[in-house]
Order: C-alpha cells, then sequence, then structure tokens
C-alpha cells in the first residue's frame, strides 16, 4: 500500500510540473500584452510596469523566476486589479467555491445514494425505473439549463427562495447548490445502482442471507460497502467536474466565487490571474484524484493489485 | 464476446449477421429507436434548414421585438425580432456539427492510439496507456477555456480541443478490445498468412471491435454537445453571429423573467438530442452487448 501510494505521488509531481509549463507558455504566446488597454499608456509607464511585473526579461528567465515564487506559494500579482494578488483574489473565492461544492454533494450523495440502492433493490420494479429515468434527465439537462430553470420556477413564479447572491439572504445557497449538485446525484445513482446490483448477486450477499440475517443487516453491513466502492473512485473526477462547473453555476446566481473569477478573468484577460487559477484548480484536481484513487486501492485490495501489475 | 464471433461466423452464410442481429434487438428497445427515430428528424432539418427555414437568418424587426408563440412565428421571436424556430435551426446545425465532427476526431485519435498500443504491447503499451493516464488527471474544462482564451474564440479550435480531450475513454476502450481479440483464432490465421501489423489491424482487428466504437461513440457526442454548450453559454464557445443552442441559452437565459420561452425552448432541443443520444447509445450497448466503461 505505501509503495502504491508513493508510486501515485511520483506520478502526480510531474503532471502538475506539466501543467505548470503548459499554461505558462501557453500564456505567454498569448497575443496581445496585458497592458495593451484602450487607453494610450505612456512608454516609460509601459517600461515600468513591465519591469516591474519581469515581463522585460527573457521568458526562460520569467519561467523559473515564477518557478521559484510558486514554490513559496506565490502566484503573483493580478494584472487586472493593481494592488490585488492572485494569491488574494484565490483566498477569498476559494471558501465559497468550496462550500457550495461540499453542498452540491452532499445533495448528489444523499439523493443519488439513496435513491440508487433502493432501485437496486427492487430491480426493474417502479421504484428502479422512476429513479432511473430521473437520473437520466438530471444527466441531459445541463447545469446552465437547470440553473435558470430553478429560478424562473421556484425564484420567479413560486418566490420560494432568493434568486441570486451567496450568504446575503436566509436560503439563497439552496438553488446554486441543487442546481451544481443536480448531474452528480444523477450519476451517484446510476453508480451506486450498478454497484450494489453487482454485489448483491455475490456469493457471500447468499452466506449472509443462508445464516439468517435480516435484510436490512445483509444490505447494511455486507452489501453497501462493496455496492458504494465505484462512488469512491468517482469522486475525484467528480470534484473535478464540480469546480468547472461551479464557473457556470457562480455566473448564473452571481456567487463570489473562484469559478466566477475564472471566467471574469478569462474575459478581461488578466493573465497572471488565469495563469494562477488554473495552476491552483488543476493542482487540486490532480490531488483530489490521487486522493480517491488511493481510497478506492484501500478499500478494495484487487484495484490496488491491478494497478500495481500495470507498473 | 467468443461465443458470439462464433456465431457470426459460422451463421454468415445463413444470413444473419451481427449487425442484423443487434438491429433485430435494437428494434425491441422503444426508447432507442425513439431516439433514433429524432436523431434522424433533426439531423434531416439541420441538413436542410437553408433550404427550410421559415424566415432569414439575419433579418431583424426591431419594431416587433419578443413575442411569445404564434401562428406567424412557431416559436415566437427574441427582443431583436429575429424568427426563434429559425434561430434554432440554425443553432442546431452549429450545436450538431460541433457533436458529431468533434466526436469523429476524438474517435480516430482514440481508434488509432488504443488499436496501436493494444497490438503491440509491451512497453510502447505501457508507455502509452500511462501517458493517457497523466492526460486523464489534467483539468479540461480549464485547459479548452484557457485554450480559447489564448488564441481567440475559433470553431476549429473549437472542435479540435474538444476532439483532443475527448478521446482517452475511447482509447482506453480500444486497447481492450484489441488486447482481447489478438489472441483469437482469426488473428493467428492472419499471421500465419504473412499479413501485416498494420494490415491485420484495419482489415481484422478494428472491424471487430466495431460495437464497442458505435456504442461508445453515441454516448460520447452528447458529452462534446454539453461541452460546446457550456463554453458558448459561458461566451466562450461559438461566437455571434453564428449562434448554438448553448448560445441561445445564454440569451434566453438573460431574459427569462419577461421572456421564459427564449429559455424553454432552445433548451428543449439541447436536452432532447441529448436524451435521444443517450438513450440509443444505452440502446445500442444492450443491442451489440457491450460492457461499458462509464457504469
Amino acid at each position: 500500500m505505501t509503495r502504491y501510494i508513493i508510486v501515485r505521488i511520483l506520478q502526480a509531481l510531474p503532471v502538475i510540473l506539466a501543467v505548470i509549463t503548459a499554461t505558462f507558455f501557453l500564456v505567454r504566446m498569448a497575443p496581445g500584452g496585458p497592458f495593451d488597454s484602450e487607453k494610450a499608456v505612456m512608454p516609460e509607464v509601459k517600461a515600468a510596469l513591465e519591469a516591474r511585473y519581469k515581463l522585460d526579461q527573457p521568458i526562460l528567465a520569467q519561467y523559473f523566476s515564477y518557478l521559484s515564487d510558486l514554490r513559496e506559494g506565490d502566484f503573483g500579482p493580478s494584472f487586472k486589479y493593481p494592488g490585488r494578488s492572485v494569491n488574494e483574489l484565490i483566498a477569498a473565492g476559494m471558501p465559497i467555491t468550496a462550500e457550495l461544492g461540499l453542498y452540491a454533494l452532499i445533495f448528489a450523495v444523499l439523493l443519488g445514494g439513496v435513491t440508487g440502492v433502493i432501485a437496486s433493490l427492487r430491480p426493474n420494479s417502479w421504484v428502479d425505473h422512476i429513479p432511473m429515468t430521473l437520473a437520466m434527465i438530471g444527466i441531459c439537462v445541463p447545469s446552465f439549463l437547470l440553473g435558470p430553470s430553478l429560478v424562473l420556477l421556484f425564484g420567479v413564479h413560486l418566490d420560494w427562495f432568493p434568486v441570486s447572491g451567496w450568504g446575503d439572504i436566509p436560503g439563497d445557497k439552496v438553488l446554486p447548490s441543487i442546481t451544481l449538485g443536480a448531474a452528480y446525484a444523477a450519476y451517484v445513482s446510476r453508480l451506486s445502482r450498478a454497484g450494489m446490483l453487482e454485489v448483491l448477486s455475490q456469493d457471500y450477499i447468499r452466506t449472509a442471507r443462508a445464516k439468517g440475517l435480516a435484510e436490512w443487516r445483509v444490505i447494511t453491513r455486507h452489501a453497501l460497502r462493496g455496492g458504494l466502492l465505484p462512488l469512491v473512485a468517482f469522486m475525484g473526477p467528480a470534484f473535478a467536474g464540480l469546480l468547472s462547473g461551479s464557473f457556470v453555476v457562480e455566473t448564473i446566481f452571481q456567487v463570489p466565487g473562484l469559478g466566477r473569477f475564472y471566467v471574469q478573468a478569462a474575459f478581461n484577460r488578466d493573465y497572471t490571474m488565469i495563469l494562477g487559477t488554473t495552476i491552483f484548480l488543476s493542482t487540486l484536481i490532480v490531488i483530489f484524484n490521487l486522493l480517491s484513487d488511493v481510497l478506492a486501492a484501500w478499500m478494495n485490495p484487487r484495484i490496488r493489485s491491478d494497478l500495481l501489475d500495470h507498473d | 464476446m467468443t461465443e458470439r464471433q462464433h456465431f457470426e461466423i459460422s451463421d454468415l452464410d445463413s444470413g444473419i449477421s451481427l449487425g442484423k442481429d443487434a438491429w433485430i434487438r435494437l428494434r425491441k428497445n422503444r426508447l432507442a429507436v425513439g431516439g433514433l427515430v429524432i436523431l434522424v428528424f433533426f439531423f434531416v432539418i439541420a441538413l436542410l434548414t437553408p433550404w427550410i427555414a421559415p424566415y432569414d437568418y439575419e433579418i431583424q424587426d426591431l419594431d416587433l421585438g419578443a413575442t411569445g408563440p404564434s401562428l406567424k412565428h412557431w416559436l415566437g421571436t427574441d427582443i431583436f425580432g429575429r424568427d426563434l424556430l429559425t434561430q434554432i435551426m440554425y443553432g442546431g446545425r452549429i450545436s450538431l456539427s460541433v457533436g458529431f465532427l468533434a466526436t469523429i476526431v476524438a474517435l480516430v485519435i482514440g481508434v488509432t492510439w488504443g488499436s496501436i498500443a493494444g497490438y503491440i504491447g509491451g512497453r510502447t503499451d505501457a508507455v502509452m496507456m500511462r501517458l493517457v493516464d497523466i492526460l486523464y488527471a489534467l483539468p479540461f474544462m480549464i485547459f479548452i477555456i484557457l485554450l480559447m482564451v489564448v488564441f481567440g474564440r475559433n470553431m476549429l479550435l473549437l472542435f479540435l480541443a474538444i476532439g483532443a480531450v475527448e478521446w482517452l475513454t475511447m482509447a482506453r476502450i480500444m486497447r481492450g478490445q484489441v488486447q482481447t481479440l489478438r489472441q483469437q483464432e482469426f488473428v493467428e490465421a492472419a499471421v500465419a498468412m504473412g499479413l501485416s501489423r498494420s494490415m491485420i489491424l484495419i482489415r481484422h482487428i478494428v472491424p471487430n471491435a466495431v460495437g464497442p466504437i458505435i456504442v461508445y461513440t453515441t454516448l460520447t457526442i452528447p458529452g462534446v454537445m454539453l461541452l460546446e454548450a457550456f463554453l458558448s453559454f459561458l461566451g466562450l464557445g461559438i461566437q455571434p453571429p453564428k449562434t448554438s443552442w448553448g448560445l441561445l441559452i445564454a440569451y434566453g437565459a438573460e431574459t427569462m423573467e419577461e421572456y421564459p420561452w427564449l429559455l424553454l425552448f432552445p433548451g428543449f432541443f439541447l436536452a432532447t438530442t441529448l436524451f435521444s443520444l443517450n438513450f440509443l447509445g444505452d440502446g445500442l450497448r444492450d443491442a451489440l452487448d457491450v460492457r461499458s466503461a462509464k457504469d
């Protein structure tokens, strides 16, 4: 197990370095400098700005100086918001995005897990068909369609929940969290149903039943652990999806999180902000993939040996 | 899988091919057939749009403004007085073509990559699949946004970027298929007859893996279309004056409180297409008896 974790960490490091390098050079290749604005800037001012942001140095020198700043956790200054650093913007946005993602995930796991497990217990009955059809709808109705529709129904017509903001009015966190979580609830539901169905046909479940355990004990003590295993492996990719989903959801509901900063930075061509956030988010995603793989391997030695054979 | 191949090979003369067999089973799946019918319908409409669209794409009627569905404008008009049905038809052309073309890019890369890795095996395979593992770990949405920002919002780039992202799973599936297939007798026979490796791959292995390829392709298209719509919604995908369903949804969301149909109709068409593709994909998977890596 230790070996597996070490192997995975050693694999993750070059990935992160590759992300940093690729992002850095991509952003530097972008046409137009960050200070080419509509207003004409005096050449001396421009030179001073470029010197301050080290843009007058050769690109390799810039790259290595950026790397050494990164090693200290410094993402550099924002080009568009003078006086603010990328670190400050990330620090302001990340807790909100994390909170939103957490609520969405809780919603997804509770709704999806419960419906999936129930569906698996009575396959091909109405408790199976109805949630699975709904899950298909959940997968096919994208967040940028679901969000506005929920706003229209629950925000405008029924007036149950506020339609935008985050933490200003009670209840304004409900719609963004549901919008972000809905598609994942659908995936979780399908995954847990499939996982449970597979486990329920195994011999050890028959053994558990044969020794006279009550059905709910068979489910809770024996089937759930194996049946929900695919979910653990799904958490890594789900995390990445939640982060990119937050771009849309935060834009729709005007949530001041990292996703909205990112989209704004993309429109403003705030290169340092894009660079910093991309590296930050990518690293997070790589770490989460790592954690979810390690957790899945820890829960299921078979995966672990498969992965080791693969090396 | 093995049994099926024997069945197919021995029964070829008597007339039930794998394709026919699958078609018979697919026809029994009402959801899948419904999906197929809707898709064919949308596809034909998209092809014929320039000739059958009720109004000119660019024509505006600012005096008219946004109106609800009526006999003159079946799905109403947008705030510039443009006919929404016409907008949706032209938008559908772009959404569908992005979906299909980017999937073809993904298909070509994935099938080539996966079959080479699976057939050659050994170190080559290990290196090639390790690369796929590494790419899997990257946050692609962020990268596509980055690409669109850096190189401008160009449609060709959008195709390539999405296609370059979506080939990974296809490569994995293909590799698994090839690994199984290359141990079968008909491949040994081909080797014994002295065929070259590339010939064996192209003529004997890829055609036998066509089931999983079809199924996974059908399931990739909705993912690709979602990605396009997602980017267009954020304003980072298709750019005006062109339009796509994602872009129409974005416009609709801006004015939905006064004119909800501008959101709901484009949304309906996008969701229906995605539904149909998913149901068709699931139906094909059952009909061709393919185990997907997705569930």
